[in-house]
Order: structure tokens, then sequence, then C-alpha cells
């Protein structure tokens, strides 16, 4: 029976592509699938385009490539990534001169239609209300303030670019899973209603988009049993015909493919398991199997699908005000006293110079700054230090600003023995994260996919 | 006898806008039917109060001994716009492992 080996690329843009090189070396695979695009990375690409119309695509793509592409080349892998993110034909341009340069003759397919914060209005004449998924809330209390508006797209477009003979598919935004699942379809054949086979290719791409969390990477069980975090590996599926997947990594890398670390992965970010939804099939996880057939060998079999949903997701965000922060430390003994006695003297004196934030929030480094009013309060005598942060919502900026400027003083004008002060940093812009739906067909009309080479 | 739920499960936590996500993943069938017993939606809403602001649902995965928490309003409004330290929720999950249940 016949089967592929993907390699899972980054798992967000600014992941490592290291491991990546292992399994193209010595993990035997056909293709590399990379997601670059977490919820929030559009807004940062669209800050970028902002400033210069070529940019928004991830940048990343071009030093990634050409530090993988002599290997790949060597191996005959090809590569599907989001890298392309509110700009994939200004990827795709930046892209062809890098390979025109470095001498390759590799064709570039480009998936278009994902994107349409421009056509927003069209959407709503077409009677698409686009009110918030969760809460129903209408669409013009943030309109003028979005930043982007992107359709999750499904596994199909991609497909098509790798039929048409692309060696690289440079996509915006996509279902994560989608960039694994479009390979899956393009050599094993497997057909858009056949959805059980659809739905183990969905789980073989969630398990491996988010590439270290399925090897061994932020595992909650017993993480000092991991061998190797520093050289660890990133996860290899191999998948036949029917479906059926096994789970591995590169020989000789770090890390640890198991039951436990994938079944982490297989809940990450899932909602309910029995209906996972996704442009391509309605996945039910809770029929799958998955068992250790060998070391770093997980078979994983046995996941259903039922019919694609009607509609698809679109994530838009929108300017949502500044977050003004600043740190400062102290030391033992008593060093939470005096952190909450620096932190009552600010509150203060933000009140009465009128800086009036929407919300404050401090916390504690070194005691309740990660489990809030679950950090157990049995354990703060005699802590060796303690960092107070103050984080203000403010709607201006230089509201939010001021808020750094008031605490330089406490070092002459506070509790004692501090360490530490300097974490003011610039206000950084918050961003609201806007999930509506809308029919795909009036989503999918507008796909285009096209390949070119250098 | 009471125990730690950090004693007898592994968690991983994730974010999707003001939501967040926490499956916790017993060792054994025995030890995921205390769990599915004991670590019931409405405990895991208490145990997070002052943090969460909407409801959480469970769902049940027994296929892989795990149970599956939604927590809405988990998280300032969403990873980012959240004002916190653990914007993401990513500690969410070993904040879960410190609830106490009957075994």
């Amino acid at each position: 029976m016949k089967s592929i080996r993907i390699a899972a690329g980054l798992g967000f843009y600014g992941d490592s592509w290291r491991p990546v090189k292992a399994s193209i070396e010595r993990g035997n695979v056909q293709y590399v699938a990379s997601d670059h695009l977490a919820e929030l990375t559009l807004a940062i690409l669209q800050k970028g385009r902002q400033r210069d119309a070529r940019l928004g695509y991830t940048q990343d793509l071009v030093p990634m490539l050409a530090d993988l592409l002599p290997l790949a080349t060597s191996h005959g892998v090809k590569f599907i990534m989001n890298a392309g993110g509110l700009n994939p034909l200004g990827a795709r341009e930046t892209l062809l001169a890098a390979l025109r340069k470095l001498g390759y003759n590799l064709k570039v397919g480009v998936v278009l239609g994902d994107a349409v914060l421009d056509r927003l209005d069209a959407l709503q004449a077409e009677g698409v209300s686009l009110a918030h998924m969760d809460t129903g809330a209408d669409i013009a209390t943030v309109r003028a303030r979005l930043l982007f508006a992107s359709a999750y797209l499904g596994a199909r477009p991609l497909v098509e670019a790798l039929d048409a003979g692309a060696d690289i598919v440079l996509t915006g935004r996509v279902a994560d899973a989608a960039l694994f699942l479009a390979p899956l379809v393009h050599e094993l054949g497997w057909r858009w209603d056949d959805w059980d086979r659809l739905a183990q290719g969905i789980v073989v791409g969630h398990l491996l988009e988010c590439s270290a969390q399925a090897t061994g990477g932020n595992f909650g069980g017993d993480w000092r049993s991991i061998p190797d975090l520093a050289h660890i590996g990133y996860p290899i599926a191999e998948v036949w015909e029917n479906g059926d997947a096994v789970i591995t990594k590169a020989p000789g890398t770090g890390g640890r493919v198991s039951f436990d670390t994938l079944r982490e992965q297989l809940l990450y970010e899932v909602h309910d398991p029995a209906h996972y939804l996704t442009p391509d099939v309605d996945v039910d996880m809770t029929t799958l199997h998955m068992e250790e057939i060998g070391p770093d060998q997980v078979r994983v079999s046995g996941a259903s699908g039922r019919p694609a949903p009607s509609t698809l997701k679109i994530v838009a965000g929108y300017e949502d005000g500044y977050m003004g922060q600043a740190t400062i430390g102290y030391a033992w003994p008593d060093a939470l006293a005096k952190a909450q006695l620096a932190a009552q003297i600010i509150t203060q004196q933000m009140a009465e110079t009128g800086l009036l934030p929407e919300e404050t929030l401090i916390e504690y480094l070194g005691y309740n700054s990660i489990h809030g009013p679950l950090a157990d309060p049995a354990r703060v005598d005699d802590l060796n230090e303690v960092y107070l942060r103050i984080a203000i919502r403010c709607a201006d900026k230089k509201d939010a600003a001021r808020l750094g400027r008031l605490l330089p003083p406490l070092g002459l004008s506070g509790p004692p023995f501090i360490g530490g002060l300097g974490g003011m940093t610039e206000p950084r812009s918050l961003l609201g994260i806007w999930p509506t739906l809308a029919p795909r067909a009036i989503i999918e009309e507008y796909i285009r996919v096209s390949v070119e080479e250098p | 006898m009471k125990k730690q739920l950090v004693h007898l499960a592994h968690a991983r936590s994730g974010d999707k806008g003001d939501k967040a996500n926490i499956a916790i993943f017993a060792p054994d069938r025995a030890t995921y039917d205390i769990l599915a017993r004991e670590v019931t939606p409405e405990r895991v809403r208490a145990h997070f109060d002052g943090i969460v602001t909407g409801r959480v649902e469970r769902f049940e995965v027994p296929n892989v001994l795990a149970l599956n928490f939604v927590l809405h309003g988990a998280l300032n409004g969403g990873a980012s716009r959240s004002l916190r330290s653990d914007a993401l929720g990513k500690s969410l999950s070993s904040a879960l492992l410190r609830m106490e249940i009957e075994v």
C-alpha cells in the first residue's frame, strides 16, 4: 500500500527550523508542511505592511528556505507553507528573486482568496451578518478599527497547486491542519467525500502543526524524562492510502514520541473532540486509537469524519487600545510586603495624577504572576525576591506610557532593597479578535491558485 | 482520601480567542473513572473563580483517557489583548492540577 512521509515545519513564526533539517536529512520525508501563522501573527504582519506595501508575509520565508533547500532539493522534498500571510503574491515575488539568485528552478504555487477585509461590505450586502461568533455582537462596533480579516480555507486549493506541479506552495490563512492534509490528498488520491480518510489526515495535521509539542516539548507529564530537548526532533508522519498513520521523528534527534506526548497534542486547542470542525471535514477524535508500536513510533488510526460544515470561519483583528507595563524587583526580607507597598504607592499616585486606565492588573512575579488568584498564599513567607509588575489598559498610547514614569522615583522614595528597576517598555498595542462565520460558497468563489517558476 | 490532581494526571492548556481549553490525562482506566466522577465542570468553574468569567464545559475523551475542559472568558479578553503575564493561558493547566479530589 502506498504511503507518504510528511515532516512538521515551524509551529509558529519565530520557531526554529534546525530540527526540520534533521527531518529532511534523516527522516526520509517527501513534504514539509510549515505553520507560520498564529491567531495574532496577521496583526504583526499588517503593521509591517502598513509601513511597506511589499511586506505582509513572514520574514523567515527566504532565510528558512535558503538554509533548507540545498538538502531538500537533493532529497526531492516539497514545501507547503502559510508564510504568505497577508501578501502571498509579495512573498512569491521575493522568493522567486531569491531562488533565481541561488540558482534553483522551482515552481512556486500561491493560494489567494483568504483575505476578506476589502470584501466585508460585499459580504454584508450578500446577507452575511459578520456578528461575533460567541457573543453575537454587531461588527459595526469594531469595523473602523479592523486591521485584517481572513477566512480559514481548506486543503483543496493547496492540492490544486500541488497537482499543477508546485514544489513550494505559499498560502495566507488556511486551517493549520490543511497544510498537511493537502499533500496526503494529492499523493494518495483521497476523495473529497471520503470523510474518514480526510479526518485521519486532519488528525495527523493537528498532531504535527505545533512542531515539537508532539515530540516532548511543553510536555505536562514527566518532563524530566524527555531526553535531549536541546536537539529535539520535530514530528514526522507516515500516512498510508487507507488513512492509517504512524507518528515518529528523525533518528538521532532528542525528544520523544509516545502515547503521552501525542495525546497532549491531540487535544491542544480543541473544544469538542467529537466535532473538530475544519473547512474540509467535521472530525470525530473520540473514535481514534493511538498505540505505541516501537521506540518513538505511535500508530494513529480510526478517526472518523462527517461532511464538511457549510460555513467557513473568519477571524478578524481590531485595534483595542494599549498596554503600559512596568516592573520593579524587591529582595528578602519581606520581599512580597515591599512589592505590595510599592503597588499601593503607584496606584495612589496614578489616581492623584489623573491616570485612570480602563483596567489595572497587579502581579507579583515569583509569587502569583502566572497562577493569579490560584497561587498558594501559604508560600509567601521568606521569598528570596519578588518583582512587582503593573500593567494598565488605556485607549490612548500616551496615557499607557505615563505608567513607566511613575516607577523610577520608587528607588529613592519607596520601600528598601530594590533590583531590576528598568522594566519600563514602550506601550504595546493590543488587538481584539473577532471570530465570525460566512457561507463557504461566498468565500470560495474568490479563491485563486497560480503556479510560477523563476 | 484526598489527593491533589498533580499526583494523578498530566495536563496541557491552549487558547482560542477568549477561551482556553485544558485537557487532563489519566495514566489508566481506573484513574480516568475517578477523574470523570470528581472533576466536574462545576468544580472546575469554582476552582477558577477570579480568573474565568464565563461557563466551563467538559468533554469526555475515554479513548485517550482524557477529559477536556473549555473555559469561556478565561483569557482577559484573549491572548492579544490580555494584560496578564500568562496571556496564552499556557499555565492554566498546571493551575487546575492544584485541585484536590477524593480518591
